[in-house]
């Protein structure tokens, strides 16, 4: 039987992308059909091929994956989970240096501070996040908004889907701002990481899924994740 | 910009996704759930249980009571209006409650019809012992199902026949030849369109969560590898010995519903379930379960 770094090293050579989809709870199962439109598969799938996709409930689960998805959900409740055992601190090590997408309550996590009320957070994000910003379940809606996307060409309009959304604030230096609605940042790139007050796991536009997948092929070749394993 | 699309109202039950709502009568109760890691809270009057004991009228929660709760919590917050009463929904969306459940907890106010949910912005989950009743709901514009189970009794079983059932007439569906439906729709007394649906996708068109006499973590669990996509724990926490560390064990349970060794811990140390009843002992008069129609 090879050693573990052997193993590791076989890994890499292999095509496929392995993604986790943070699933302490929320919409998880949203960013899992998402993920299966665009043909990634159940790493439990024998028949996976292109990339495959797993729950990640533990920080254990973070090992060997070359991306994370942090979905919609309660935040308060996904940091409960994330208080036990380091789950915070390896996570943030892991958003660090692998991509990550946040949605709605991901994007809170990721943020360098949280407000409304105030509560912990990643801090990888170089962006301020006040939660429930547009009010209610009542003021929630949706909105189509131009994005930047990759071709920077003129793109169909992105679907909006804003529920109980964030608003994203004092965005950083770094942060590249790539979807507007009247005039705030909706969605943002930092590096590796996406952000999005909105939800593109409810819409059947895989568009900003693709973009996220195409951060994770580019991350994956670069030199530096060779010399800084997980 | 879309505000009344039925897309928002089930997204918001997608957010609710394997999570626990928690009832409760009061804010401390609220900031207790919030702090356990609840997913939404449920405003209401008085928790099943009591209302089993007290009888009564049981109606919609008094508004101050509400409007407290909504200020302790970030979290979203759920409120029940009897079956039928309309205006008492429409008082609850003028509130800017976040959900309303259109509940067989609280005594009826309608022999005959249910709320028109379509009418309305704010979503609406509904109790359903069956697929036929999950239907009809769905129909009349119900962004979530729950089971109905047995409210107030600690007593699971009928939250688990409730569950069963509907995933067993769902899996019946996918395998019915084309003029089957037809009939199986009008058996179910259910738009064949929203049964056709069903065949096709083997699913319902909205989330499918369980209440109703769910008083343990390993009950939360069982719903949980039943099919069920969240929970609803009634009278289960605040009528247990140590409600908090509950109410935290039973978020745990959720979550982690597919692994035993979590499940084991989420059991250790626990205090004192709820006393419960015996649900196989109510008379027929005195099962909620029934209101609804």
């Amino acid at each position: 039987m090879p050693a573990p770094d052997q193993l590791e090293g076989e890994d890499q050579e292999k095509p496929r992308i392995r993604l986790g989809i943070l699933a302490l709870q929320g919409d998880y199962a949203a960013h899992a059909r998402a993920l299966e439109r665009l043909g990634l598969r159940p790493e439990s799938d024998p028949a996976a091929a292109d990339g495959v996709w797993r729950w990640v409930r533990r920080a254990a689960d973070l090992e060997g994956l070359d991306g994370l998805i942090l979905p919609g959900g309660e935040s308060t409740t996904m940091l409960k989970f994330l208080a036990e055992a380091g789950f915070l601190e390896q996570l943030r090590a892991f958003a660090a240096a692998r991509p990550c997408f946040g949605t709605c309550a991901g994007a809170i996590l990721l943020a360098r501070r949280v407000s409304h009320p105030d509560q912990p957070s990643l801090g990888v994000l170089d962006l301020a996040v006040e939660r429930n910003a547009y009010g209610r379940q009542i003021d929630s809606f949706i909105a189509p908004g131009e994005w930047e996307g990759v071709s920077r060409a003129a793109e169909p309009p992105l679907e909006m889907v804003f529920i109980r959304a964030p608003r994203f604030r004092q965005p950083g230096e770094a942060i590249q701002v790539l979807a507007r609605w009247r005039g705030e940042p909706v969605l943002v790139r930092q590096g590796n990481l996406l952000a999005a007050a909105f939800h593109p796991e409810l819409t059947e536009d895989t568009r900003v899924h693709a973009m996220f997948l195409r951060i994770i092929q580019t991350a994956r070749q670069s030199p530096e994740r060779l010399t800084k394993p997980a | 910009m879309e505000q009344n699309g039925f897309r928002l109202k089930t997204g918001l039950a997608e957010m609710l996704k394997g999570g626990v709502i928690m009832d409760v009568t009061d804010a401390d109760q609220a900031r207790i759930a919030e702090e356990a890691g609840a997913a939404a809270v449920m405003a209401l009057e008085r928790v099943p249980a009591d209302i089993r004991r007290e009888g009564g009228v049981a109606r919609m929660a008094a508004i101050r009571k509400i409007r407290q709760i909504m200020a302790a919590v970030s979290i979203p917050v759920m409120a029940k209006c009897r079956i039928g009463h309309f205006v008492e929904a429409q008082i609850l969306e003028a509130l800017g409650v976040d959900y309303i459940d259109e509940s067989e907890v609280l005594t009826p106010a309608d022999e005959l019809h249910h709320v028109d949910k379509h009418a309305f912005k704010v979503p609406f989950v509904c109790g359903a012992r069956n697929l036929g009743e999950a239907l009809r709901r769905i129909a009349e514009g119900a962004a979530m199902i729950r089971t109905k189970g047995e409210a107030g009794t600690g007593d699971v079983v009928h939250a688990v026949r409730h569950m069963r059932a509907i995933v067993a007439e769902m899996r019946q569906l996918t395998v019915l030849s084309p003029e089957e439906l037809f009939a199986r729709a009008k058996e179910l007394q259910s738009p064949y369109e929203l049964v056709r649906l069903v065949a096709r996708e083997g699913k319902l068109p909205v989330p499918n969560f369980s209440a109703g006499g769910i008083a343990t973590p390993a009950d939360a669990a069982l719903m949980m590898q039943l099919g069920a996509e969240a929970v609803f724990v009634g009278s289960g926490i605040f009528k247990s010995e140590d409600p908090s560390a509950r109410a935290r064990a039973i978020v745990r349970a959720t979550t982690h519903y597919q692994d035993p060794k979590t499940l084991l811990e989420c059991c250790e140390e626990l205090g004192e379930p709820m006393r419960g009843l015996d649900a196989a002992a109510l008379k027929p008069e005195e099962q909620l379960q029934t209101r609804g129609w």
